[in-house]
């Protein structure tokens, strides 16, 4: 039995269906990434912009006003580090 | 009703699609298949048949719309032939992978180029791993029959995949022939209204064909092998149950002359008929020979093949499509394959014969047998029949 599938063929609803609505959110793509960002938190001003870029929308505001990435989701496209204003998120090795 | 009636096999079809009172029927004209569905759609319009008949642009959307409307839950049917079923090609997998129970004929003809509206089996031949059910018919009668157990086969939950049923192009659509027409009340007794398995249904909301990342393409893909693996018990238990409530009884292999012949014929589709007045003539002047006909070719029947052949020395594979440069037909090419591992194998005549409709006679099949004796045939392949200048 293979861990890169999500289940036993057996399992799976007939042709492949999906019986329950929005299942697509336990699917882990954030391993499709090479690359993770890494914020310098001396450098970031909280202005929320990468949240706004990332188009997985997996970035949000936690509790210390900061703008951590939910890696479950993140492919590491860059996008946010290259739109930072301040040059505070930076793309390293995952 | 008992008594045979002469019809074109094409209106014999239609009559059965009508009879299994099919909900949809979306297709698009194109030779040899157009009467099937012109007749239907009369069948339709004159309200003998209670069903929407979706005219369609093309193949591609005919086999979409089968789709659609099989997902919903809908007794669904199509035809089409060479070209139109290249043009469907792509929704093919889609209704098998999504396991729509689809019915769809296949007036076998020959695809382009040159241009070529008659009969073999290179259409068939390019849509071999769809994951389709696919038999085929050798005569009028069968394709009536057939017809209708299609539906049972596709339909029973145990296979839920579309199946296809290949007459061969004019040989069969455009002849008349005697047919044995079953009452309606027997018909509706063998196949019960079609129960879909999934259907979409607001109260129980359901996405059909999302996609398959790679965390789950794999474990799809076996579903569906495991599902037309299973339906060979299916189909061959279809076969019986038709035979017991008709009288004609079905194999997923036939066959036929001498038992245990020390050389078959192995065809499939309308050739076999003129294959068994061959083999008929050449046993009552006492040669060893018989006859072994395909009718169930997806999934291929390995033990029943087997069982066919045991015994015999040689085989002479006659093959209706080219697969070009493999030096072998596609039927020889499988049972090749599946005798690698046998511990007796008989040698293997392949005969590419009766492309693009070129006749393959009475004549043919005996000058075959000839040269099998005496070791004229080519030991992989013949091409059989081409004038050449050399």
């Amino acid at each position: 039995m293979s861990d890169l599938a999500i289940c036993a063929w057996q399992k799976l609803e007939l042709g492949t269906a999906i019986t329950s609505p929005g299942n697509a959110a336990e699917l882990r793509t954030g391993d499709w990434k090479t690359l993770r960002p890494e914020t310098d938190r001396e450098k970031c001003i909280k202005c929320g912009l990468c949240s706004v870029y990332c188009p997985e929308f997996c970035i949000s505001e936690n509790e210390e006003g900061y703008y951590p990435a939910d890696l479950f989701y993140c492919k590491g496209c860059g996008i946010c580090a290259n739109e930072c204003p301040k040059q505070a998120i930076s793309m390293i090795m995952d | 009703m008992t008594k045979a009636i002469g019809l074109e096999v094409s209106l014999a079809i239609a009559e059965a699609v009508k009879q299994a009172n099919v909900d949809i029927v979306a297709a698009y004209p194109i030779t040899p298949q157009t009467h099937i569905v012109e007749e239907l759609s009369v069948y339709v319009a004159n309200g003998e048949l209670d069903a929407e008949y979706v005219p369609v642009e093309s193949e591609h959307t005919a086999m979409s719309a089968c789709v659609g409307s099989s997902a919903a839950g809908a007794r669904t049917y199509t035809a089409t032939a060479a070209q139109g079923l290249a043009l469907m090609h792509e929704i093919l997998y889609i209704a098998s992978g999504m396991r729509l129970p689809i019915v769809m004929t296949v007036a076998n003809r020959a695809l382009s180029a040159p241009i070529s509206i008659w009969n073999d089996h290179g259409d068939i031949m390019s849509e071999r791993d769809i994951g389709w059910v696919q038999i085929f018919a050798e005569n009028g009668q069968e394709a009536y029959d057939l017809t209708i157990a299609a539906f049972k086969i596709a339909e029973d939950h145990r296979v839920l995949l579309p199946v296809c049923v290949n007459v061969d192009g004019f040989i069969l659509t455009h002849m008349i022939e005697p047919v044995l027409f079953i009452d309606q009340k027997k018909i509706d007794a063998f196949l019960p209204p079609f129960k879909p398995a999934m259907t979409l249904n607001p109260d129980k909301p359901v996405t059909m064909g999302p996609v398959g990342v790679p965390e789950v393409y794999m474990e799809s893909r076996k579903q569906c092998e495991e599902a037309i693996m299973g339906s060979r018990q299916v189909v061959a238990e279809v076969f019986s149950q038709w035979g017991q409530s008709f009288g004609r009884d079905y194999k997923l292999i036939e066959t036929n002359g001498q038992p245990r012949a020390k050389v078959l014929f192995v065809t499939m589709g309308s050739q076999g008929e003129t294959t068994m007045t061959a083999v008929q003539d050449l046993s009552e002047s006492g040669e060893s020979v018989g006859q072994v006909r395909i009718r169930l070719w997806r999934p291929f029947p390995r033990e029943e093949f087997l069982e066919a052949i045991a015994g015999a020395e040689e085989l002479i594979v006659i093959d209706r499509a080219l697969s070009p440069g493999v030096y072998n037909g596609p039927v020889a090419q499988e049972i090749k394959a599946l005798l690698y591992e046998q511990p007796q194998k008989p040698k293997i005549h392949n005969v590419i014969a009766g492309l693009g409709g070129r006749d393959v006679t009475v004549k043919d099949f005996k000058k075959m047998y000839e040269m099998s004796r005496k070791n004229e045939l080519d030991p992989n392949y013949t091409i059989w029949g081409v004038r050449s200048d050399a």
